[in-house]
């Protein structure tokens, strides 16, 4: 009984063995809409279905690293360096950009609307104790905000106006957009985000705002070869016009989500 | 429920038949293994004894209370590349889904037929085996008498399965078209600001888990 059971599941698994390849992802990508728009045209060309995963990119990395995905894209340059430093992937290419961006309540407390320096608006932010969510989800968007915290010279954690959510993008837009807190986020989740309230857009257009989209090809462990050439034929395609073409075709509301942007 | 369909055009909602169908196949699958090796697993502890046994029904109950997410990064562990049943390539698909919930629905049928299979055995039992019955060949009739009870015990298995959603979010992956089911669909939606339609597709899972509960419950009521 037990056998048998262990046998249709391994069929099943060996039924999404065909060609496709799991793709661990940040979040934004797939939130934002992009994956839904460019993967048709990819699984049109070539015949790969593209499974994306989508998690932070903490969570995105740590699953390519155990083999259990076959190809990574993300956007924290630094846990990226660490990433490759340490063996795991064999090339990474950056495919697009966009930016962040900080939102908050229209009512603006912390007075940073329309600024774009981003530590100073860090600063307004601890000094009036205006409510700050923060994603505390080791995703690329909570390694900037930290960064940049770092940068002001300001430990936040414990502050009774820093509420670390420990959840997604997403889950971070609602709690702000909830109890009137400012927070960062990436402009692809923003635009395509349906719940914003009273959360308007206040402080863009730092270049410590920039946020680089990365695609990541892994070293094998364990995945089969013929997932990663698929992979790789992806990564390829990202990279190429073809692929670029898509990422900078998709415009939401009049704005762009992703520039493209590979070498 | 107008909002539903009018909320988005498009993306998710073209997909609601197959999300659905996914969250009926793992559900509905994990909840027919739940049932075989729970009421297995109940009718072992209710009719025979040997040391110990107290132990394991107060150990049975006590996982009534098996935390989904634990249970799907547990399994995570192990069906990881790297882990001991990698090689099955079962992470990130609907079997992991599967394997994950009849983990967490097998005590709760196991636990609650035992209930019932254990109070029938006594109360019926000596007269079964005075009528010549042996313990084994007194199976049948027990289990037949205690029907509707492991009918409730079984969607009690069902009603857990297709409202969890932290074990096939962690061992499943929510990969749309693959591994989406209803209730990861709502916490992405929820995750996306699409309030109205995350609420839509929670009415619809309702919907669903009520008419299949109805629907198994009244075709055993039809049969006794």
């Amino acid at each position: 009984m037990i056998l048998r059971v262990v046998l249709a599941l391994a069929m099943m698994a060996g039924v999404a063995r065909a060609e496709s390849i799991t793709l661990a992802s940040t979040t934004s990508v797939d939130n934002s809409g992009l994956m839904a728009v460019i993967l048709p045209v990819f699984t049109k060309a070539t015949g790969i279905e593209v499974r994306v995963l989508a998690q932070g990119t903490g969570q995105a990395l740590a699953t390519a690293a155990r083999g259990d995905a076959d190809l990574a894209l993300v956007h924290d340059p630094e846990a990226e360096a660490k990433f490759m430093a340490e063996g795991h992937g064999t090339t990474k290419r950056e495919i697009a950009w966009n930016d962040f961006l900080f939102v908050g309540p229209k009512g603006d407390p912390a007075k940073i609307a329309g600024t774009r320096d981003a530590i100073a608006a860090l600063k307004a932010v601890a000094a009036a104790k205006v409510p700050f969510v923060s994603r505390g989800d080791a995703s690329g968007t909570n390694a900037l905000e930290l960064r940049l915290w770092k940068a002001a010279g300001i430990v936040p954690k414990g502050a009774d106006w820093y509420r670390d959510i420990g959840g997604g993008m997403g889950a971070a837009l609602n709690a702000a957009a909830a109890m009137d807190a400012v927070t960062i986020t990436d402009r692809g989740t923003w635009l395509s985000f349906r719940n914003r309230r009273e959360l308007v857009e206040q402080v863009a257009g730092d270049a410590a705002l920039i946020n680089r989209y990365d695609v990541i090809e892994l070293k094998p462990n364990g995945q089969a070869p013929e997932k990663l050439a698929a992979a790789k034929k992806f990564a390829d395609w990202l990279c190429a016009p073809e692929g670029q073409a898509a990422i900078g075709a998709y415009v939401l509301e009049g704005q762009k989500l992703f520039n493209p942007s590979a070498k | 429920m107008l909002t539903l369909w009018h909320s988005l055009p498009g993306e998710g909602l073209e997909d609601l038949p197959q999300i659905v169908g996914l969250s009926l196949a793992v559900s509905g699958g994990a909840t027919v293994l739940a049932a075989v090796l729970g009421v297995l697993f109940a009718a072992w502890l209710a009719f025979t004894r040997f040391a110990g046994r107290r132990a394991v029904v107060v150990g049975l109950n006590a996982l009534l209370g098996l935390p989904p997410v634990v249970v799907g990064l547990v399994l995570y562990l192990l069906l990881s590349r790297q882990g001991p049943l990698g090689a099955l390539g079962l992470l990130f698909t609907p079997g992991a889904m599967v394997v994950a919930q009849a983990t967490l629905a097998t005590p709760i049928v196991a636990a609650l037929a035992h209930r019932v299979l254990e109070a029938n055995w006594e109360r019926f039992g000596r007269a079964l085996a005075a009528s010549g019955a042996g313990r084994w060949r007194s199976v049948r009739p027990l289990l037949g008498m205690s029907r509707r009870a492991l009918l409730t015990a079984v969607l009690a298995g069902f009603g857990r399965t297709v409202s969890e959603v932290g074990a096939v979010l962690v061992v499943g992956g929510n990969i749309a078209g693959h591994t989406r089911t209803m209730t990861t669909a709502i916490a992405l939606e929820t995750s996306k600001g699409n309030l109205d339609l995350a609420l839509g597709l929670g009415f619809v899972l309702i919907g669903i888990s009520v008419t299949v509960s109805a629907t198994v419950v009244l075709l055993g009521e039809a049969r006794s």
